[in-house]
């Protein structure tokens, strides 16, 4: 059939590409994660051992492993939340009836979304400099001591979730602006005539009604923020003592540092594997609510 | 609460949520033009006693930021043509052109979304290295040449072209690219601005797969040569502020003015099926 | 690599001369990403014709089979003759007994410190011993405060606690580089001084990217010992005011119980195997070997020469701060020699930035180093035992 002959011309093009160069690595990967696939490996193919789930066992035993995975968990259940509210906040205050320029509002608020990550990284991290940063100078202004914000450990990680939501919170704030807009009118004007205050209307009309947009926006953001990397990588090298080093900088660093590609491959897919369970349990549990 | 303290209020928090989002760039672009050694002081320096471009001046004479700019700019280029026509017709086939195991498929391609694209990377870059593309323009463009997430905005935005209207011309005896070029192109020509930005930016923003695949540092893009010096020149922030402006006013500018598109994009990409 | 990548450019023009036909393009890699770069380079077969390398990194590669041996291109040449090198330093190039690397320039850390700062806090001669150095540490502490410290050792570098632990008798790796060695005495020893050094508070504990510029904290007084290489000489006197200039001053590393030994470091020229243009290679290899080029390199990097006769020349023999240095070189002691020391420096510093921090007391802290070290030559052990039968 013509139709059909065509419409698998026009997508074979990006099919390929799709299969070539994503696809077949991901494959590629898994089949490497099975071996001991490392710099001698890299050498002469000779030196490869074929280990199983060796990696996988050997990962579940790692400290390093366990406290990236600790990472990186600290870092959602902290940050989303905190995005959430933030991109959320955001939505709200520019959707009011009261606000004039609503527009540029929302374009201030979107910048930091479209900065390269790289380069705003490199300005906190000047920012959070201990003794000549902004920050410190504002707490101090404030009375407050100064926070050594990447030198100390139980300090880096906040700071990054500091950064990753100033740099996030615009995303979500226009997927809840949509939203937000897409709630009729007359609903408002039946709770205002039913003498709700501004607190009520928002707890028993909006927040209902923006349900559906939470769930997505959670599910996007939670799995955006496992992926956390660039940040530890530009602003502490996953530093200091490894409390900034993710589940993908440990990758990376196996990887590309010390050409451990099994391992490598090997974290990567454990890091998908809990992402697809954690994104099934948050489906499953938005579900349950909803039945409630 | 009565509307004009509201409105003051509301007003209020809006400006001190910009002023906190703005401060960091503002600063940015503020320290770019101190001379060496004026941020590392206490109290911190908001504005610079005597602007200066000397920063500016020095990365692209000594530093080589010209050639970083014209590489970030090369490939942000190319890539968006290549994402343009992949894409376009992809997603145009997926919507309206049935072919065997289509739906099949497109659940496939959408279920592989999960997938963390760092999964790939190792492996890509020894495919890479045995097709010999490590350290060119065709290693860094070919992998996001097409997408997912490319090919399934199109087609969300093809399902609405009337099927009469392709119905005729079939009839007329157009061939099927020739429909495509001719009636469908025209069609689709906002998602394919809003394709244009959102790979445009991609492109210029990613900083993993090229820091990776690039091992020249000839051929490094901005962020990527902003993220490797900024480790070797961990003193000079004004320099590294002038590279931080450099990379981010590009995009800033492109994003100021094409918003509208940029911003339905994260819209109808978000709403998934 | 850093500071040699910005001269080499200077130094060119005359190979140019000698060898009108001969294009040479530099590429400069940072220091801290060098080391992945040049293995990504190595497995993405883009790696280049001639390359600097870390001599400690050279069993690595040799591991790998990238680099070209070169003992017959030595032996036909004029120019480079081995006899002329320091010993231990041209043999940190030779693997299994193949030459992989010539020495460009060596290398070694040792103390820069406030001549003014030492003599106000009572003392008028560098320390010599660890008591010494401990004493003056503490001198200086006292006289500084809480918000300043007596010697800067940034917990990101190995550098420091790899030069406490090879001025021990006892060796970082045993049996043939087989197993780590830290939990013997001499690297408790080691690691403790460290230690010390941070709960007493005579270093702060930060990374060297918070300090944003070392030479000129040092200059501000923030702290009255540095521990770096020959490159510093330069950057000191560039950086610091007119007036400061005669406040600073380099001695030898002090050990536990007399002058100590430090890292046989230094950089290497070396010839990657998958190059197309060998011949010509070995030409730039061989200028920059030269005499009269090692001279020049000196002038303008401060890095010092691996050739004995270039030490002889005046800008050498009278500068007062590499007399330090000319001292160190007869006292230095290579890293231990395996393709994966960059790990096992790595993981080192790791567990004594735990250790600093609390984390761990230094027992569990080396115990755990043996153990991951022990895993990390898991596969080295398994290549040697498999080449045994030979």
């Amino acid at each position: 059939m013509r139709a059909g002959l065509a419409g698998w011309a026009f997508a074979a093009p990006a099919l390929l590409i799709i299969g070539v160069f994503f696809f077949v690595p991901v494959l590629g990967a898994f089949a490497v994660s099975l071996t001991d696939f490392d710099l001698y490996a890299l050498a002469d193919l000779h030196n490869l051992r074929f280990v199983g789930l060796g990696n996988y066992l050997e990962l579940l035993h790692s400290r390093d492993f366990w406290r990236a995975l600790g990472n990186t968990c600290y870092f959602v259940i902290a940050g989303v939340p905190l995005s959430i509210a933030a991109s959320l906040g955001a939505a709200l205050l520019i959707n009011s009836r009261l606000t004039r320029l609503p527009a540029l509002f929302r374009t201030v608020f979107f910048a930091p979304v479209v900065a390269t990550l790289v380069a705003v990284a490199l300005v906190w991290r000047y920012l959070l400099h201990t003794r000549y940063g902004l920050i410190n100078w504002a707490l101090g202004g404030l009375g407050l001591h100064p926070i050594d914000w990447l030198g100390d450990p139980h300090w880096a990680l906040p700071a990054i979730i500091l950064f990753a939501v100033w740099k996030n919170f615009g995303y979500n704030m226009i997927i809840f602006v949509a939203a937000l807009q897409s709630i009729p009118a007359d609903l408002y004007e039946a709770a205002h005539l039913d003498g709700a205050n501004g607190w009520q209307t928002f707890r028993r009309v909006t927040l209902p009604l923006l349900r559906p947009t939470m769930l997505l926006v959670g599910v996007l953001t939670v799995a955006g923020y496992f992926q956390l990397f660039a940040e530890p990588y530009v602003m502490t090298e996953g530093g200091p003592l490894q409390s900034t080093t993710s589940v993908l900088y440990l990758m990376y660093e196996q990887g590309f540092k010390w050409w451990n590609l099994g391992l490598a491959s090997a974290i990567a897919f454990l890091l998908f594997l809990i992402m697809l369970a954690v994104t099934a349990l948050e489906l499953r549990f938005s579900r349950q609510r909803e039945s409630a | 609460m009565r509307a004009p303290l509201a409105r003051t209020l509301i007003h209020l928090a809006l400006v001190a949520l910009a002023v906190v989002t703005l401060l960091p760039l503002v600063w940015m672009l503020s320290v770019s033009f101190m001379p060496q050694g004026e941020a590392s002081a206490f109290p911190p320096p908001f504005l610079p006693h005597h602007p200066t471009a000397a920063n500016y001046r020095l990365l692209f004479a000594a530093d080589g930021a010209g050639r970083y700019l014209a590489n970030s700019l090369w490939l942000a280029v190319l890539t968006t043509l290549c994402s343009l026509v992949f894409n376009s017709l992809a997603g145009f086939a997926f919507a309206k052109l049935r072919f065997a195991g289509r739906e099949a498929l497109l659940r496939t391609l959408l279920a592989a979304l999960v997938i963390p694209s760092q999964v790939a990377m190792m492996p890509l870059f020894l495919m890479m290295k045995w097709l010999g593309f490590v350290n060119s323009y065709a290693g860094v463009v070919l992998p996001a040449a097409a997408g997912i997430f490319g090919v399934f905005l199109v087609r969300q935005y093809a399902l609405s072209i009337p099927d009469e209207l392709l119905e005729a011309a079939r009839i007329d005896g157009a061939g099927e690219l020739r429909i495509f070029v001719r009636i469908v192109l025209p069609v689709l020509r906002p998602i394919l601005v809003t394709l244009a930005v959102l790979t445009f930016l991609g492109s210029w923003n990613d900083f993993l797969w090229p820091l990776i695949v690039l091992t020249d540092q000839s051929m490094y893009t901005l962020p990527v040569a902003l993220a490797t010096l900024s480790r070797e020149h961990a003193q000079d922030n004004e320099l590294m502020m002038a590279g931080a402006v450099l990379t981010v006013l590009p995009v800033l500018l492109l994003f100021l003015a094409l918003q509208r598109y940029y911003i339905r994009g994260i819209l109808i990409g978000s709403v998934k099926g | 690599m850093g500071r040699e990548g910005e001269v080499i450019a200077k130094l060119l023009p005359q190979f140019q001369r000698l060898h009108p036909d001969i294009e040479v393009r530099v590429q400069q890699l940072p220091w801290n990403t060098a080391h992945q770069k040049l293995l990504t380079a190595f497995a993405g077969g883009a790696t280049p014709d001639l390359c600097q390398l870390g001599n400690s990194w050279i069993p690595e590669f040799a591991a790998l089979e990238a680099l070209e041996p070169l003992e017959t291109s030595v032996a036909g040449s004029s120019v480079v003759q081995s006899a002329d090198y320091f010993p231990g330093i041209w043999q940190t190039n030779v693997v299994e007994g193949r030459l992989y690397g010539v020495p460009w320039y060596v290398d070694t850390r040792l103390l820069f410190y406030r001549r003014d700062l030492l003599a106000q806090a009572g003392f008028s001669s560098p320390p010599r011993t660890w008591n010494e150095w401990r004493q003056m540490l503490a001198a200086i502490k006292a006289r500084v405060g809480p918000d300043r410290y007596s010697v800067l050792l940034p917990l990101n570098e190995f550098e420091p606690l790899l030069v406490l632990a090879l001025q021990q008798p006892e060796p970082l790796l045993r049996d043939g580089g087989r197993f780590g060695n830290f939990e013997s005495s001499g690297f408790h020893r080691a690691l403790e001084f460290y230690t010390e050094a941070f709960t007493n508070g005579w270093a702060p504990p930060v990374e060297n990217t918070q300090v944003p510029n070392a030479w000129e904290e040092l200059g501000r007084g923030y702290y009255s010992f540095y521990i770096s290489g020959p490159w510093s000489i330069g950057e000191f006197k560039r950086r610091l005011p007119p007036e400061q200039q005669a406040s600073w001053m380099t001695a030898p590393m002090p050990g536990p119980d007399g002058p100590g030994a430090s890292l046989a470091g230094g950089s290497s020229l070396v010839m990657f195997r998958r190059s197309h243009h060998k011949p010509e290679a070995w030409l730039l290899l061989e200028f920059l070997s030269s005499p009269a080029t090692q001279r020049r390199f000196y002038a303008l990097t401060g890095d010092l020469p691996p050739r004995r006769s270039t030490w002889e020349a005046p800008e050498l023999a009278d500068n007062v701060y590499a007399r330090a240095f000319r001292e160190q070189l007869e006292q230095v002691k290579p890293a231990p020699r395996v393709p994966q020391l960059e790990r096992i420096v790595t993981e080192m510093r790791l567990v004594a930035e735990r250790v600093v921090h609390g984390d761990l007391s230094i027992d569990q802290g080396t115990i755990e180093l043996d153990r991951t070290v022990d895993a990390v030559l898991a596969k080295r052990r398994w290549m040697l035992a498999r080449e045994a039968p030979r």
